[in-house]
């Protein structure tokens, strides 16, 4: 199950406003790139010896640490082409993979909100496909990987700019537990 | 283009027959909602002919509407109290609709004479025409058996000293609001010559939380913001809802299965059911106009294209569109032989016109930038739509692709939907920065111009048809 279900709170009015403020707060710090655990050093190919604290082998706390931000490729406007970046990424991401047969992945493909809804949709789910069929062409079975859109209904960047749009124009790669 | 209407009563009627004032109370029959008495006679032809592009002769039209008057103050079962109370909040209603909508500026009910029961058939005109009042709006409201509310609604040119129109209507008393609804109808297209549209609700997607966390659920409410009820809890993200031409269900696309998926929800048993097992992602559901076809769009393999399904479940889904890319959405022409919808073969997001069985397929739209979310107008003339060229903005155009129109001017307008009579347009306006969206409505004109009253956040409407 992809992570779908916030925790929600039904009722309306501001309380409800200030405790969902809140728990996206700590949901975005648990995503974000930036807030990894610090790395000793460039990251190797010693996967099986993860520093004494650090996440589960094979889990996807490990897939982000050992991904550094590939978990994630970027898109140009309204395209859904893997540039030579992205396809470091999805390398980096079929190595993990291949590492870990058992694990399954889905990906989620997301568009900036300039644009109308309905289509975002079906952008997302162009670009997740983009991002699946690369992992594919590296080897990774199909069956392994699953695709959902989230249109622009979950930017990751909040800012109506050219540079929040660009990060939010993406799929993002989640292993399941 | 200018669509040309026809302005009916600037009192070169005289059709009314003084023998009206004359009778008695109307008979009031029927359980349901009906219209009761003579119609006024219909003879508009002759009338002036106006342009809706230009609305200052009827915004200088001056209707007073008055308290709605009662027989005997007694209490109901309504939200409204007695019927004094339902009188005067009667009488309200009608005054925001006729208000709403931009076309009229009525006066009224605070600061005008109360008319007594008495009065209701027989106005003061003298009282009126000291006022300057053109126009003038008196009802009454009764309690009746099993608490059935029965309202009159009456509409009088002062000059001419002249009724117009009357209506009736016997309603429960939780659908008090439909009454006054259906009396702004009546005045509104007797003075308007347009089709109703008051009596009529909406189904949209209600948003609260931050940006990035924003609950979206599946909401419905008047066309007058009243009677506003959520459908879904929010624990699954809700978009794009579409009522049925009946009110009897409402499409809407929701995560509740991990994948976007379209809902068919059922109004009278609050359960709903998946329209189509596909295994794939499925969005943008549509209606025919009959209610026995839902269209949706299907994506796989990084291509999205329209199908065809009847209402009724079962049956295979028919494949409309097969070219590369994304074909999305889809809007039937009112008669159901047409679908409007939009794609992105050329390249970028364009509008294309298709038989209802999916042949001939053509673009019509070549005005630069993108164009998104097709919607034909109920009346059949005019395709509103997303122009995207920076901004999101909404437009009109002809079936052909003729006649661009922006109606809109803000950083970001999409989605419109068409009021029943093709008169205005709703659509949903996200703030730069915060992202919050809100309800917004526009006349065909390009004015008249303002947002809906909804609790929350709100975006994506879908009007539905007038309520019979």
């Amino acid at each position: 199950m992809p992570a779908l279900m916030y925790p929600r709170h039904v009722k309306t009015g501001s309380t409800m406003l200030l405790l969902a403020g809140a728990l996206a707060m700590s949901a975005c710090a648990s995503k974000a790139p930036k807030e990894l655990p610090p790395e000793p050093g460039p990251a190797t190919t010693t996967p099986t010896t993860p520093p004494p604290s650090g996440p589960q082998p094979g889990s996807q706390a490990d897939f982000i640490a050992k991904m550094m931000g590939s978990d994630t490729i970027y898109f140009q406007l309204n395209e859904d082409t893997v540039d030579s970046t992205d396809q470091a990424a999805l390398s980096k991401q079929a190595q993990w993979l291949q590492q870990y047969p058992s694990k399954r992945a889905t990906i989620e493909g997301h568009a900036d909100e300039r644009g109308t809804r309905e289509y975002n949709l079906a952008l997302g789910e162009r670009r997740a496909n983009a991002a699946k069929n690369y992992l594919i062409s590296l080897g990774i079975d199909a069956s392994r990987l699953n695709t959902v859109s989230y249109g622009k209904e979950r930017p990751i960047a909040l800012g109506s700019d050219e540079a929040s749009w660009a990060q939010n124009r993406r799929a993002v790669t989640v292993t399941i537990d | 283009m200018k669509k040309i209407i026809r302005l009916a009563a600037l009192g070169l009627l005289l059709s009314g027959s003084a023998a009206a004032f004359a009778q008695s109370a109307p008979p009031v029959p029927a359980p349901q909602p009906v219209p009761v008495g003579q119609p006024a006679p219909a003879d508009e032809d002759g009338g002036l002919q106006v342009t809706v592009s230009d609305d200052s002769d009827w915004q200088d039209l001056g209707i007073a509407i008055t308290t709605f008057a009662t027989d005997a103050d007694v209490p109901t079962g309504t939200n409204a109290g007695s019927t004094a109370a339902l009188g005067r909040a009667l009488s309200q209603v009608v005054a925001a609709d006729l208000k709403n909508n931009g076309l009229f500026k009525p006066s009224g009910p605070d600061g005008l004479p109360q008319p007594a029961y008495a009065q209701i058939q027989a106005p003061d005109f003298p009282v009126w025409s000291a006022r300057a009042a053109n126009m003038l709006v008196q009802g009454y409201v009764r309690a009746g058996a099993g608490g059935q509310i029965t309202v009159g609604c009456y509409l009088y040119d002062v000059a001419l000293k002249q009724q117009l129109v009357k209506g009736g209507w016997q309603v429960p008393p939780a659908d008090w609001r439909r009454a006054a609804h259906k009396c702004a109808d009546m005045v509104y297209s007797r003075l308007s010559g347009e089709s109703p549209f008051f009596d009529s609700k909406i189904a949209y997607i209600a948003e609260t939380g931050p940006k990035d966390h924003r609950m979206k659920r599946l909401a419905i409410m008047d066309s007058d913001g009243a009677n506003h009820r959520y459908l879904t809890s929010g624990q699954s993200t809700a978009l794009t809802p579409r009522y049925s031409p009946d009110y009897s269900k409402i499409l809407y696309l929701s995560y509740l299965n991990g994948q976007p998926s379209i809902y068919v929800y059922d109004l009278a048993s609050n359960t709903q059911k998946l329209i189509a097992r596909t295994g794939n992602p499925t969005m943008a559901p549509r209606w025919s106009p009959d209610g026995k076809w839902v269209l949706y769009s299907m994506a796989s393999g990084g291509n999205t294209d329209i199908y065809r399904i009847s209402s009724a479940g079962g049956g295979t889904p028919q494949r409309l569109t097969n070219t590369p890319g994304i074909s999305i959405g889809g809007s039937y022409s009112p008669d159901g032989s047409q679908i409007v919808f939009e794609s992105d073969r050329s390249g970028n997001q364009q509008i294309y016109v298709m038989n209802a069985d999916g042949s001939n397929q053509h673009r019509i739209s070549f005005f630069g930038g993108r164009s998104a979310t097709p919607e034909w107008s109920p009346r059949g003339d005019q395709i509103a739509f997303t122009h995207v060229a920076g901004n999101l903005r909404i437009a009109v155009m002809s079936p052909s692709g003729g006649g661009m129109r922006h109606l809109t001017d803000s950083w970001q307008d999409e989605a419109p939907t068409w009021s029943p009579n093709g008169r205005i347009i709703q659509f949903f306006r996200t703030a730069r920065g915060a992202g919050t969206a809100s309800i917004w409505q526009v006349d065909l004109t390009g004015r008249n111009e303002r947002k809906l009253p909804t609790p929350v956040g709100a975006s994506d409407p879908a009007w539905g048809p007038v309520r019979p």
